[in-house]
């Protein structure tokens, strides 16, 4: 994405007719929407409805701010899935301002954000990278002399949608891990008069910007979010519950030190600090990097980065969860509490067995089997085995 | 003629928020000002935390440079609890960062710098059947074919005649000092586009290694993947077999690609190698531990100082020298502190007096800027891939000697041509051919050491806190990417009492000192510096981009309440 496409889509053009021109198959796009409609959580009868949706759209207008943040999460775009007509979508927003990958600077820079602001007013979706710091009147981060306050909020006056992306972005991230010494604040905070999508992660997984992108486009509307404004479809199940290991949870194999004899047998890393079973992500079923790995899947614990307050609730990362009986499979944060740590309870035999791309289409269906916690995973909350 | 006043807020195609003022006359700049308009803070953030936890917070100081932070951490605390990490470890993370190095240069290069050099609009003149034979005569890769140009070129025509120029919109096209040939502007339209999907397969190592890129996971002790090759959750025969071919590709472009182009392109702008020296003295920590990373001697890239451009000899550098002062940043030291504190001793009361947003210069402001000066010995040091690049070659480093000498003889100009705007980017070059072999040695000593039986990748020894000192401190060195990295830790009853950073961007991006000497970024904009047209001020972002700027930095800590405290600077 973020590049000069072959065929650029014109402003008044149907997707379909734009894809078509573009040389993409019908067949492919009937499977990507086949696929959409399964990440989004949508039954397999919805996927003619995303595609007729899809091919009537016209091209969205977006504008990208940067704000106070590492950019790793438009590196993390930039490592998206190989590519797909998902990338293809994303390529070819006119992204009119965005900072890391611009070829002009300051005035001419911030003509081009103002024209794009101008020109699609009321109609343009606000992607922003970054927290915003609001300590000293905000005097902690500036660009062209104006604070990231000033800048959101003249931005997202006029918005359509705003998708704040990255955990930053969301509600504040690492300098707003305690005692938040700039007074960083999510998006949201500054955002009050529409809904702001939070694409939640340290950084996240690029493919659920493109299907929230997507949904956007089908719909109209932004996604059924949960109490964090996550999108349900992707943040909707824990990776506990998704997780490959899952099996070795089951039963009671559990590495204890990183490199002992059941690490090299890609046991449950529950005992080392893995904090999946708290966690909300879809990082087990769409995997980093073009569907290479994992942090799981490469022997780290999960750190519960698409959490709020994470820096604070999942620490010590490497100290053991409190294990709380009787959570379900199919509840959500709203119901657990953003930030409990929670149990790790739940087992559905046989989950871990079946395919990521089996889970993906079997979520729906899973029936609920709440189960009291495994004997060998005692509560032993302040440990750091 | 009153001089001119320049602004440019937002310096775009970087990490971070940068500001550059300048004063120019006659076609030259005459002064300039180099301020980072963003603080984050992480030193108080880290205060009282799990020392193993400090890779994940000080990583997240930059997700373009994501290995360096976590490995100059973990090194830090090592050396504090005298923790030593097996073979496979050591040489895994030399992979990581290795990669690291190699990604960020070559995006550096075709995404962040060349549109410095290379003119879009241009190559819409250019021949496919002339481009061809041009780049074919400079390297055996397959797409250089006119077939490949003539496709990019018609991806070209329909975007801008389409209207959407998207990142291009208000690029300073036609701007007369953009002065490659049509076809070559072609050429590296067409490789801008091809790296896009390279860097994207090739930092997958990190995925294998780390879990995922950006913000691969890492242990302190070692790496927590496990090798086992006949299972299917470790590192096993497949992923040791995705790791060579990326390594390969990775190989393949930098010596197809990306080194001819260097050389092709800088042959078009030899004048830029007499402008935007700026500093004159060059430090390089040193980096690529073959053993452990306390065997200075086991160093790829030797530890050194070049001083005064004088490239006869090394001058040994002892970190104890390094100091920052506040000069011209917006923070205030304790009285009798003017001449800098040590990193150990480091404060960090913050005291903005900038102007009250919204503003329209620093330039008259005494101070003007997030960062702070560090100095070594009093004496202002460029870090970099130059840096290292120029110690190398003082102390006679075969391979570096070589291949700097390769590209001088191409472009035939002498060592002196290496002190400018253009001997940055070419040392960035330099340096990546050199680890694009280097990547091929570990990844043969990992195998052979699998093979042998050690599979070891983790120290647990000192894991468990009941084993540490009381007290301890550590100093975690690394040249990154972008140049001379240290963290400094303290450790006491189990939890971190102090975390301190001076990265790169700070030794480069510095304000003025006590001495009125300005940083490095500052000199080479007035070193024999051109800016034709202050509206559109093209030459200002070669020789700022030449340094490669990640500024997620001038992070410096503070509590909420105003006082105090000390500091992460990020690179």
């Amino acid at each position: 994405m973020l590049l000069p496409t072959s065929t650029p889509w014109s402003t008044d053009e149907a997707l379909g007719t734009y894809l078509e021109r573009r040389g993409v198959s019908r067949r492919d796009f009937v499977t990507f929407c086949g696929e959409m409609a399964a990440i989004l959580g949508l039954s397999a009868s919805m996927a003619p409805r995303v595609l007729k949706a899809l091919e009537a759209v016209k091209r969205p207008p977006v504008v990208w701010l940067s704000l106070q943040e590492c950019t790793g999460c438009t590196e993390s775009i930039l490592r998206t899935a190989e590519p797909t007509i998902g990338d293809l979508l994303l390529e070819t927003i006119s992204l009119d301002f965005q900072e890391n990958l611009m070829a002009a600077a300051g005035h001419a820079a911030e003509k081009a954000l103002h024209d794009a602001m101008e020109a699609n007013k009321g109609k343009y979706v606000l992607v922003v990278t970054g927290s915003v710091p609001l300590e000293e009147d905000g005097i902690y981060l500036t660009i062209a002399g104006r604070t990231a306050k000033t800048i959101l909020e003249e931005a997202a006056a006029g918005a359509a949608h705003v998708i704040a992306v990255g955990a930053c972005a969301h509600w504040g991230n690492v300098q707003a891990a305690n005692p938040n010494p700039t007074g960083a604040v999510g998006v949201n905070q500054i955002v009050k008069d529409k809904p702001v999508v939070n694409i939640a992660g340290c950084p996240p997984i690029a493919d659920v910007i493109t299907a929230t992108i997507v949904h956007v486009l089908t719909f109209g509307r932004v996604p059924e979010l949960d109490s964090q404004g996550r999108p349900k479809f992707a943040y909707g199940a824990r990776i506990h519950d998704q997780c490959p290991r899952r099996a070795n949870y089951d039963a009671g194999q559990f590495v204890e030190a990183f490199d002992d004899e059941a690490a090299r047998k890609g046991y449950c890393l529950y005992h080392v600090g893995c904090k999946g079973p708290a966690t909300f992500s879809p990082c087990p079923i769409f995997m980093w990097n073009t569907r290479t790995s994992w942090p799981i899947g490469a022997g780290h614990p999960c750190i519960g980065c698409t959490e709020v307050g994470f820096w604070d609730t999942m620490t010590p990362f490497y100290g053991r969860l409190p294990n709380i009986a009787g959570m379900s499979v199919e509840k959500t944060a709203d119901t657990i509490g953003a930030l409990a740590v929670a149990g790790t309870a739940v087992g559905i035999a046989g989950h871990a067995a079946l395919t990521a791309a089996g889970r993906l289409k079997a979520r729906k269906e899973l029936p609920q089997h709440p189960q009291g916690p495994p004997s060998s995973g005692g509560p032993n909350p302040s440990s750091v085995s | 003629m009153a001089a001119t006043k320049v602004v440019v807020d937002p310096i775009t195609r970087i990490e971070g928020h940068l500001r550059i003022e300048v004063q120019a006359e006659g076609g030259r700049i005459t002064n300039s000002w180099a301020s980072a308009t963003q603080f984050r803070g992480l030193e108080r953030i880290l205060k009282g935390r799990d020392p193993r936890d400090a890779w994940a917070f000080s990583q997240r100081i930059c997700g373009v440079c994501t290995v360096v932070h976590a490995v100059a951490s973990l090194r830090a605390v090592e050396d504090a609890l005298d923790i030593r990490i097996p073979p496979n470890a050591n040489t895994i993370r030399n992979l990581m960062v290795g990669m690291q190095f190699i990604h960020d240069h070559v995006i550096h290069f075709y995404h962040l710098h060349a549109l410095d050099w290379v003119d879009v609009t241009s190559a819409l003149k250019a021949d496919p059947a002339a481009a061809a034979k041009i780049a074919q005569g400079l390297s055996p890769w397959p797409n250089n074919s006119e077939s490949n140009f003539r496709a990019v070129l018609e991806r070209l025509k329909t975007f801008v005649s389409g209207g959407q120029l998207g990142i291009f919109t208000n690029g300073y096209w036609g701007h007369p000092a953009y002065k490659l040939p049509p076809e070559v502007n072609l050429i590296a339209v067409a490789h801008y586009l091809e790296a896009l999907d390279w860097q994207r397969d090739i930092i997958r190592l990190h995925a294998i290694f780390g879990g995922k890129n950006p913000h691969p996971n890492f242990v302190v002790g070692g790496m927590a993947s496990a090798i086992n090759i006949e299972d299917t959750q470790t590192i096993n025969a497949e992923r040791l077999t995705d790791v060579k071919q990326m390594i390969d590709r990775a190989q393949r472009f930098i010596d197809q690609v990306y080194w001819p182009d260097i050389v092709a392109i800088a042959g078009f702008y030899k004048e830029w190698a007499s402008i935007g020296g700026g500093a004159k003295n060059y430090l390089c920590y040193g980096e690529f531990p073959s053993t452990d990373i306390r065997d200075l001697s086991s160093l790829y890239f030797p530890r050194g100082i070049v001083m005064n451009r004088d490239l006869s000899k090394v001058v040994p550098f002892d970190h104890m020298g390094v100091a920052e002062q506040v000069t011209s940043s917006w923070y205030q030291y304790p009285a009798g502190a003017e001449a800098g504190l040590h990193p150990w001793d480091g404060d960090t009361t913050p005291n903005y007096t900038g102007p009250k947003a919204p503003y329209e210069y620093l330039q008259e402001e005494k101070k003007y800027s997030w960062m702070k000066s560090p100095r070594y010995n009093g004496a202002v040091m460029e870090v970099g891939p130059l840096a290292r690049c120029l110690v190398a070659y003082a102390a006679g480093h075969q391979e570096v000697k070589a291949q700097v000498d390769e590209l001088l003889g191409k472009l035939q100009v002498g060592p002196e041509a290496l002190f400018s705007t253009l001997g940055r980017t070419g040392a960035r070059a330099v340096e990546t051919v050199l680890l694009g072999r280097l990547m091929q040695t570990w990844y043969n000593q990992l195998v052979d050491r699998i093979k042998g039986g050690d599979v070891a990748t983790f120290n647990g020894d000192k894991w468990d806190p009941s084993k540490w000192p009381a007290e301890a401190k550590g100093f975690g060195y690394m040249d990154a990417p972008r140049g001379a990295l240290g963290h400094w830790v303290r450790v006491k009853d189990g939890k971190l009492e102090n975390f301190q950073a001076v990265v790169p961007s700070t030794w480069n991006c510095s304000p003025r000192d006590a001495q009125g000497q300005m940083g490095p970024y500052e000199l080479s904009l007035v070193d024999n510096h051109p800016l034709i047209d202050p509206e559109r001020p093209l030459e200002i972002l070669r020789t700022v981009h030449s340094f490669d700027p990640c500024l997620a930095c001038g992070v410096h800590v503070l509590d909420a309440t105003g006082r105090t405290i000390t500091e992460v600077k990020v690179q």
